[in-house]
């Protein structure tokens, strides 16, 4: 598949630290790829600068071939974009705003008249095409934002956070939503919550303090860490050499410790399905250090998410 | 030019719903009448429009930014100017889209004082040369004013801050002349010449003077273009 968005090396500084840090990924043509980090990971810093809106301190933006700060408004005819706070103009009705974002566009006004029928039943807009916008709801705001990204059949579509607050079943709809539009269009959205990401991306670029920490498929992001047995248990003993005892058990293929609250911690990585309680407790009591808990750690998506994005060891 | 029109359309549109542009044209047109009617009582009253057309300058300098103060301002506010500016649209024809739009509604509110004109004519035999230079002075001076207007607002993201700061510009610009006298030599000619006002006492005199027109022109070219510069800034930062 030909290569849609191409960054490398972006970096921008708000002041004298990083709001992203020398970030480097490609976005392939019809594909769905999501950002998800923390607030403030630098999502929307990189998400501003795809669209032209701001440039990078260093580094560099293509779309489609298109330099996003030297050919800015070639790359700004190809995306629909969805700002994070759902910009809307509230004293216009919904229909005469997304007439405007058209035009603005540069659409002809007969495609005008007809994307706006489309977009209005696409997004669910039905009954208040003739609302202002400023008397309706959170979530029909958000369905009027995404109907402005749309209405030019946008090559790239570039979400921030679709998502944010607005109710479970609107929720459900802006996803599927998300995917019918991505059969066709490339999208880049953002997120801060996990299961939506996996749910709706092909791909998944975690951001933290404005680096990318892991890139892959959610399964595969998964699986990395999956048939990984993992365990934690607390010792009393000398640190060094309780983790050379543990890595002697067989089957343990890692050992890291750390302290907390003045207990000493240790988180066992095992191959397999393996169970090695029984071996670890044995190594443990022989030494003649005491074995004060142990329990295994499961690792889900979620924590993955945690474990790239914090520094603290699970 | 669809841009432009599509700008210009949409913010008019706003002018003549919004409360505040109305409430601007009233204060307008009642001070404007009480500077008319004002030298109508003296013995020998002159079928001037000349009272109106140098009220109508003070009246300017503070009820125009205020016309202008929510063009840029409230974008920023608001965050559409992220859609603004990620739309393939040209700085300049947002910020003239946006500047016709002030000087449609400016015009119209000065259409309404043709209304003074029609009881001169009626009721007295005006010297229609004044009548015709003012009302082409007042249209530039009025322009001139929304440039600036234009500039604050585009500046900062809050509204109150772009109409004080228009206003503060343009007082000092209005009293510039004034501050000249005081000076002497070739600071004081080239302070008179930036001032706004001094430029526009010929036209209400019946003069249409070339140096005038051109200085307001070249005034609102020159804001107009900071304008430009200023929202162009927002993609360097």
């Amino acid at each position: 598949m030909p290569t849609m968005i191409q960054a490398t090396g972006l970096t921008h500084y708000y002041g004298p630290r990083p709001a992203i840090d020398d970030v480097n990924f490609t976005v392939e043509k019809g594909e769905i790829l999501g950002f998800l980090g923390p607030n403030g990971a630098g999502k929307t810093t990189t998400m501003r600068i795809i669209t032209g809106f701001m440039p990078p301190t260093r580094g560099k933006v293509t779309l489609g071939g298109y330099d996003v700060v030297e050919q800015s408004r070639e790359v700004r005819k190809r995306i629909g974009y969805l700002p994070e706070t759902v910009p809307l103009y509230t004293d216009m009705t919904v229909s005469s705003y997304l007439k405007y974002m058209g035009t603005l566009r540069g659409m002809p006004p007969k495609d005008i008249k007809r994307r706006i029928g489309d977009v209005v039943d696409l997004c669910r807009l039905g009954e208040y095409h003739k609302t202002i916008i400023g008397k309706l709801s959170k979530g029909f705001r958000q369905r009027v934002g995404v109907a402005q990204a749309i209405i030019h059949e946008p090559e790239v579509l570039v979400l921030d956070e679709p998502t944010i607050g607005i109710d479970p079943i609107q929720v459900v709809e802006t996803r599927r939503l998300i995917q019918d539009l991505g059969k066709s269009q490339t999208v880049v959205l953002s997120s801060h919550i996990l299961p939506e990401v996996s749910m709706i991306c092909q791909r998944v670029m975690i951001i933290n303090e404005g680096k990318i920490v892991a890139e892959d498929t959610p399964s595969n992001l998964a699986q990395r860490l999956q048939g990984v047995n993992r365990m934690e248990v607390e010792v009393g003993g000398p640190s060094n050499d309780v983790i050379s005892a543990l890595r002697k058990v067989n089957g343990v293929t890692d050992v890291s410790h750390r302290s907390t609250q003045g207990k000493d911690l240790y988180m066992i990585q095992a191959r397999g399905s393996q169970d090695l309680r029984d071996e670890i407790s044995k190594a443990v009591v022989s030494s003649g250090w005491s074995l004060l808990s142990m329990q295994s750690v499961g690792m889900s998506l979620e924590d993955i998410f945690l474990k790239l994005t914090t520094n603290e060891e699970l | 030019m669809r841009t432009v029109q599509a700008v210009a359309w949409k913010e008019i549109q706003i002018y003549f719903s919004s409360p505040t542009a109305y409430i601007v044209g009233m204060i307008f047109m009642a001070l404007a009448g009480f500077f008319f009617v004002r030298d109508l009582g003296d013995p020998f009253p002159e079928a001037s429009l000349s009272p109106f057309f140098q009220g109508a300058t003070i009246i300017l300098v503070l009820m125009g930014p205020i016309l202008t103060m929510r063009l840029m301002a409230e974008e920023q506010k608001m965050g559409t100017i992220e859609l603004l500016l990620t739309s393939p649209v040209r700085d300049w024809e947002v910020v003239i889209g946006k500047y016709i739009a002030s000087l449609v509604f400016y015009l119209a509110t000065l259409a309404l004082t043709l209304y003074y004109v029609i009881l001169l004519v009626t009721f007295a035999d005006p010297d229609p040369g004044p009548i015709y230079a003012g009302y082409l002075g007042l249209v530039l001076y009025g322009a001139a004013i929304l440039a600036i207007g234009l500039l604050t607002s585009t500046l900062t993201n809050n509204q109150i801050v772009a109409a004080v700061v228009a206003m503060g510009i343009l007082l000092v610009l209005y009293f510039a002349d004034a501050a000249s006298t005081t000076l002497g030599s070739t600071a004081s000619s080239i302070i008179g010449e930036v001032g706004i006002k001094s430029h526009f006492d010929d036209f209400d005199r019946g003069v249409i003077d070339t140096k005038h027109v051109m200085y307001y022109l070249a005034f609102i070219a020159f804001f107009l273009f900071l304008t430009i510069r200023a929202l162009e800034s927002r993609r360097w930062r």
